[in-house]
């Protein structure tokens, strides 16, 4: 409690200059940010559709939404490898590249495709950059942060790069042999791969891995092993490598990707999954206890409207709910709900989903990010009652083969 | 648990450096391995009288900076971590620290007092340590003089550190009867009086209720009277802060008192000791600011309820109060102009002198009239000094009428004292005075001007003779030329200064580089100076700013050559570099605003730029703030061309952006990201997901300072309209906070004035974002994406409208976003926009606002709404 210091300013002005510069600013700034407004608002007055009422209105006019986001931006990607936390979640879980489930045979599989036997396991984002390297599960939550030898995946002299470098694998862990088994590459060395082809990408991948030391056993700086998977193409061969040759993992399922499509985040068709019991021990999902149940179970996302809906965009509509069991089960839209498919089944008129028989059995388990796609419900319940085969694929690709063998129908009038 | 500390504490405390070193070194790594022991241990120090006094007053400091810092997030972590330590040892703790409030050490015992009042401070909002109050007034009743004096003191402490309304009013009353008891004449011990007087100028935000009790009051005014009377010296300075902090926390229960007061307090100015004269001063100087606050709130007519009146002290006071001042004025110290840290008593009463001018207005000019008449000749420079300082510090405050026909006949006297007046003292108060006349007086809200063409070229002549004279009076000549320029500003087309527009830009510029420039800061008044030349120029003078680029870029280049500074020169060349950024800054402002030298300046664009970047790579942390204000300037007037330099200038920006320490640097660069979007436009693209990364990093931080928060807001909406549609990817990021902070700033209930003001200009930021963000996403398809936003911010503009709080600024942008919302979402919205309250009562309210700018931007929603839900 020191004596209090009384000074006042003595003959200087209320405010200094430095002040009143900035002041200055700031009057211009606002100034400007209230030009630049009212510039756009005026734009409004001519280019607008709402100014002429025979205009038809902005909801009918926009082009059907692609994907949420299509393709992020390099920058993009440099904005996620630095994100931690609760953002870093929510900006993964919205990620991966999900292929859909193959519920009929593409056409063109030896021409377009490559085919993979799928590792069984997590399937993750691995992310290396500053001298570390994390894992992250198709729901944003981590699940390793380990060094690598991956780019600046350690705190070790790199000499092959900036220790700002960032890469970004998409993977799958595999438990058993405590391998990450890289099935794509979306980022590599600040390089984006996102706008690449998928045939660019595997062959960037497989040229590039191994020279880091990635598929080296683990060590002190290196705590899991990397590994490519062996791609085919979808040929005769190349199926049947896949299903039924030897890789070092436990397989599940085989992997459909098509040689032009680039990275998509989210459900795409253009990579496919597809399993049988000879190359998958999950060929029919089980419950949480690991039993099959005697019933489909799916799980949707209520709407705002009580529509039941898939993840896909656009999403597609199971069924509604009415207001009285959404209050009795306290749900509110957004919330994911489970459901058995009741004997009832699935009923489809000209292709199109109809009607299905649903019955509640609860919220499914909290780390659940997304609802079911259109595709699993579907390949779900094929399998159950009329499972697409490896000889529906082989056949297919022979049926391609002997189309091609066959001569030309078309006569030459020249 | 507690360990043996004493050698390390005085290691720590060694003239050796190294041995300094390790013992901090240890004490830190002791701390941080086991807090428990290390706190143990140091009280265990503090409170041992077998310990010597140096390691047991650093035990005790240490143990103080364990508890509290002056960093928000710092101080909430070392409160997190008392709070979270075992009660067994809080306790222990405790116990040592009121054991130690016994000791015969002075020392021991007011270190252990503050570290009471800091954990007080933590554990007394919670409703822990009920028994320190207790057993602190239990403590007063001893017969020991020195642990009543410790406790008082302890008290005094813990009074600044808790606030009022955790401490019951029953223990207020206790603690106010302890200490007003030891204040009291019969209080024999010295320091106990002291220790009390001191308490209760901390404890008198504790004593509202007893100060509404006409009784209680009573009693404490008597004995802070009286200590003003005490034979110690201490104790009379003690009563007088007392007085001076009751002057503004109870104004309004003074009026029984103030005559008492006024005889007390002159006896005090005329006869007692200078640290006791200048709080007498200070009080009536404190009174002064009370009424100018209630008189400018009310303008003069009251007529509030609940507000506090005016109850016109100083205007009673006047004829003796004046005389009291004029006195003062006389006891100038001989060297106090050339002293950056003088105050003495002349200087606080000419200071009082100028509030109390600005209480009464045109009342106190013929009070003073006739001290000035008489002494402004005299041959002691004292006298003549007094006379033109009293002059000085009565023209602000009465009005123009009352002091213009005695200015004109001043003014002559005036400038011919500045020519020839023999005394360096004399000179720069005169000086002084020239400014506050241009100040007050001068410029075009004045009805009949002091400046005419027949005097112009002699004050211009005077001034720039005497930006020839010694530094502090060069530099009053500086800021005298500063507000004559400044009362041209507003004067059109032409300007009286023009004629001397070459002259004077000459003359400052040679002052800049005099060899003793940085006295008296000389060369900032005189750059500042230049600056607001610069500001007040017009066309007709633009060809001669325009010259000024090339010199003043030849200054900043010649900064930039020294090689090896010092970090004292380092500082300088910093400094100047501000300066000259400065000065370019308002340089590029001006000319990029008049049409002839727009094109012109362009030439000079890049080299600009270049050197403003090796501005930057001077500094390795942070960045210059007059810099990245005159880049901001240089964006805006180059437009699209700004692109070339990004590449390059990019880093400093975001280094800008992440200097938390000096926020007024983010702020800065905060704005100039929104110069930056209006030149570029979308060519900004490629450097959004950098900007909007770290601007939604400070947002989530508690370190940055509040201020610049509304801004970063503001930014989103400038970045949004920039690159329109493709501002999609950070709508997840931004909507959220921008919505979390909406419903922060929704209500104000209970907030202060700051508070409110703030809250104001996070909503302007708020929706200054959202407008932006809209209008960036008109007519492209991805409108869609922002219907889902449209009910949350109809209802924040419902809710900030019915709280009735909104200043006229966010009225204008919140009718504003109800205008683009409508203009971009269209009939999507319709009904949402149909439901709101907005929609009506606030649109119609801003429909018939006197505010042209309101009133404007209500139209247009009212158009945009029409639209809307017109199909």
């Amino acid at each position: 409690m020191a004596p209090h210091d009384l000074r006042r300013p003595f003959k200087r002005a209320a405010i200094s200059d430095q002040q009143r510069g900035r002041e200055l600013s700031l009057q211009r700034q606002a100034q400007h940010r209230r030009d630049a407004q009212h510039q756009a608002r005026c734009l409004a007055s001519f280019l607008n559709p709402h100014s002429d009422p025979e205009q038809p209105e902005p909801e009918t006019t926009p082009e059907p939404e692609p994907e949420p986001s299509d393709s992020p931006k390099e920058l993009d990607i440099r904005h996620a490898s630095k994100l931690k936390g609760a953002e870093a979640r929510k900006w993964f879980a919205r990620q991966l590249m999900l292929p859909e489930w193959m519920i009929d045979v593409p056409d063109q599989l030896p021409k377009d495709w490559y085919v993979f036997a799928r590792p069984a396991g997590k399937r993750c984002f691995v992310v290396s950059s500053n001298g570390t390297t994390v894992s992250r599960l198709r729901n944003g939550s981590m699940l390793h942060h380990f060094p690598s030898a991956l780019p600046s995946g350690a705190r070790t002299r790199d000499s092959s790069g900036s220790a700002q470098s960032y890469s970004i694998l998409d993977c799958i862990f595999h438990e058993s042999d405590q391998t990450y088994y890289v099935i794509d590459m979306v980022c590599w060395r600040e390089y984006s791969l996102y706008d690449c082809t998928a045939e660019f990408r595997f062959f960037w991948l497989s040229s590039k891995l191994a020279e880091t030391g990635a598929c080296d056993p683990p060590s002190q700086y290196h705590r899991y092993r990397f590994s490519p998977v062996p791609v085919y193409n979808c040929d005769l061969a190349g199926l049947s490598a896949a299903y039924t040759g030897a890789v070092p993992y436990v397989k599940d399922g085989l992997l459909f990707y098509n040689k032009h499509a680039h990275y998509q985040t989210g459900n795409t068709p253009l990579a496919l999954v597809w399993k049988d019991e000879n190359c998958s021990q999950y060929v029919i999902d089980t419950d949480s206890k690991g039993q099959v149940p005697s019933q489909q179970q799916v799980v949707l996302e209520l709407q705002d409207n009580g529509n039941l809906s898939t993840s896909d965009d656009p999403p597609v509509v199971f069924s509604c709910l009415d207001r009285a069991f959404i209050e009795q089960t306290e749900s509110r839209s957004g919330n994911l709900l489970r459901f058995a498919i009741g004997d009832g089944g699935l009923n489809f008129v000209d292709g199109k989903l109809e009607k299905a028989d649903l019955h509640y059995l609860g919220k499914p388990n909290r780390a659940r990010a997304f609802a079911d796609s259109y595709s699993k419900v579907m390949f779900q319940y094929m399998a159950r009652h009329s499972p697409l085969r490896i000889d529906d694929l082989l056949a297919s690709i022979n049926s391609l083969s002997d189309q091609e063998n066959k001569p030309s129908d078309v006569e030459m009038v020249g | 648990m507690a360990m043996e500390v004493t050698q390390i504490l005085l290691n720590a405390q060694s003239i050796d450096g190294n041995v300094r070193k390790h013992a901090e070194d240890s004490i830190k790594q002791f701390q941080e391995q086991n807090l428990p022991s290390f706190l143990l241990s140091l009280s265990g120090e503090l409170a041992n009288d077998d310990k010597p006094v140096e390691s047991r007053k650093l035990a005790g400091l240490i143990l103080k900076n364990a508890l509290d810092a002056k960093e928000q997030h710092r101080k909430f972590e070392l409160v997190q971590s008392w709070v979270t330590l075992d009660t067994a040892v809080k306790a222990q703790i405790k116990t040592c620290l009121l054991q130690t409030l016994s000791s015969a050490v002075s020392d021991a015992r007011s270190t252990a007092s503050q570290v009471i009042a800091k954990i007080a401070g933590i554990e007394l909002p919670q409703k822990q340590w009920p028994e320190l109050i207790v057993s602190l007034l239990s403590n007063i009743h001893q017969q020991a003089a020195n642990v009543r004096q410790a406790t008082l003191e302890t008290l005094g402490y813990l009074c600044e550190e808790v606030s009022p309304n955790v401490v019951d009013q029953d223990q207020v009353n206790k603690i106010l009867t302890a200490v007003v008891q030891g204040m009291n004449a019969s209080e024999g011990n010295n320091d106990v009086r002291l220790a009390a007087t001191r308490a209760l100028y901390n404890a008198l935000g504790f004593a509202q209720a007893n100060f509404s009790n006409d009784m209680e009051r009573d009693y404490i005014m008597r004995v802070v009277c009286e200590a003003t009377l005490s034979p110690e010296v201490k104790i009379r300075q003690a009563a007088f802060e007392c007085l001076v902090s009751i002057s503004s926390t109870y104004y309004e229960k003074l009026a029984h008192y103030i005559q008492d007061i006024f005889n007390i307090t002159a006896k005090a100015v005329r006869e007692d000791e200078e640290p006791v004269a200048l709080q007498a001063i200070e009080f009536w100087s404190s009174i002064c600011d009370e009424e100018i606050d209630i008189l400018e709130d009310y303008g003069g007519d009251f007529t509030g309820d609940s507000a506090i009146p005016c109850f016109y002290f100083i205007k009673q006071a006047l004829p003796a109060l004046v005389p009291m001042l004029l006195e003062t004025l006389l006891k100038q110290e001989e060297d106090q102009d050339q002293d950056e840290g003088a105050w003495n008593i002349a200087m606080a009463g000419g200071t009082c002198l100028g509030l109390v001018a600005r209480t009464v207005g045109d009342d106190i000019v013929p009070l003073v009239m006739p001290f000035i008449e008489e002494n402004i000749t005299k041959p002691e420079w004292r006298q003549r000094e007094a006379a033109t300082y009293a002059f000085g510090s009565i023209l602000e405050g009465p009005s123009p009428d009352k002091l213009t026909p005695i200015v004109n006949v001043a003014l002559t006297f005036m400038l011919a004292a500045l020519t020839k007046d023999p005394n360096n003292h004399v000179k720069d108060t005169t000086a002084w005075t020239l400014g506050r006349i241009f100040e007050f007086l001068h410029g075009s809200t004045i009805d009949s001007p002091i400046i005419t063409q027949a005097n112009c070229q002699q004050i211009i002549t005077v001034l720039l003779q005497s930006m020839k004279d010694v530094p502090n009076v060069a530099e009053k000549a500086c800021g005298a030329l500063y507000f004559l320029a400044q009362g041209f500003e507003e004067g059109g087309p032409s300007s009286a200064l023009t004629p001397f527009f070459q002259e004077i830009i000459q003359a400052l510029l040679t002052v800049t580089h005099r060899e003793d420039a940085s006295e008296s800061r000389l060369r900032t008044a005189a750059y500042e100076t230049l600056n607001e030349v610069v500001r007040c120029s017009t066309d007709e003078t633009a060809s001669m700013v325009l010259h000024l680029v090339p010199i003043i870029m030849m200054e900043l280049h010649k900064t930039l050559e020294g090689q090896k500074l010092s970090s004292d020169e380092r500082e300088k060349q910093s400094e100047l570099q501000g300066l000259l950024c400065g000065c370019l800054q308002v340089i590029i402002q001006k000319l990029g605003s008049l049409e002839p030298t727009k094109y012109l300046f362009m030439q000079y664009a890049d080299q600009i730029m270049e050197l403003y970047l090796r501005v930057f790579a001077c500094r390795s942390a942070t960045v210059h703030e007059e810099a990245m204000l005159a880049i901001g300037a240089l964006a805006y007037a180059t437009g699209p061309d700004f692109a070339k330099y990004m590449s390059e200038f990019y880093k400093y920006l975001e280094m800008g952006l992440q200097n938390f320490e000096e926020y007024q640097v983010c702020a800065v660069t905060v704005g100039v990201v929104g110069d930056i979007c209006r030149a570029l436009e979308d060519q900004i693209l490629p450097y959004c997901d950098g900007i909007m990364t770290q601007l939604l990093k400070n947002l989530s931080s508690n370190q940055l300072h509040r201020s610049v928060k509304p801004p970063i807001f503001s930014c989103f909406g400038d970045i949004a309209l920039a690159i329109g549609e493709n501002f999609e990817k950070y709508l997840i990021y931004a909507m959220p906070m921008l919505q979390s902070a909406a419903e922060l700033s929704a209500h104000t209930s209970g907030a202060d004035d700051d508070l409110v003001d703030y809250t104001n200009s996070l909503r302007n930021g708020i929706l200054e974002a959202y407008s932006g963000i809209f209008q960036g996403f008109k007519n492209s398809p991805k409108t869609q994406l922002l219907i889902p936003f449209a009910l949350h911010i109809l209802q924040f503009l419902d809710s900030i409208y019915m709280e009735k709080d909104m200043d006229d600024v966010v009225m204008k942008t919140a009718v504003g976003v109800l205008g683009d919302l409508a203009d971009t979402l269209g009939s999507n919205a319709g009904t949402l926009i149909q439901q709101s309250l907005s929609s009506k009562d606030f649109l119609d309210e801003c429909l018939s606002s006197d505010d042209h700018l309101i009133k404007e931007s209500a139209e247009w929603a009212k158009l945009a709404i029409s639209r809307a839900i017109s199909v």
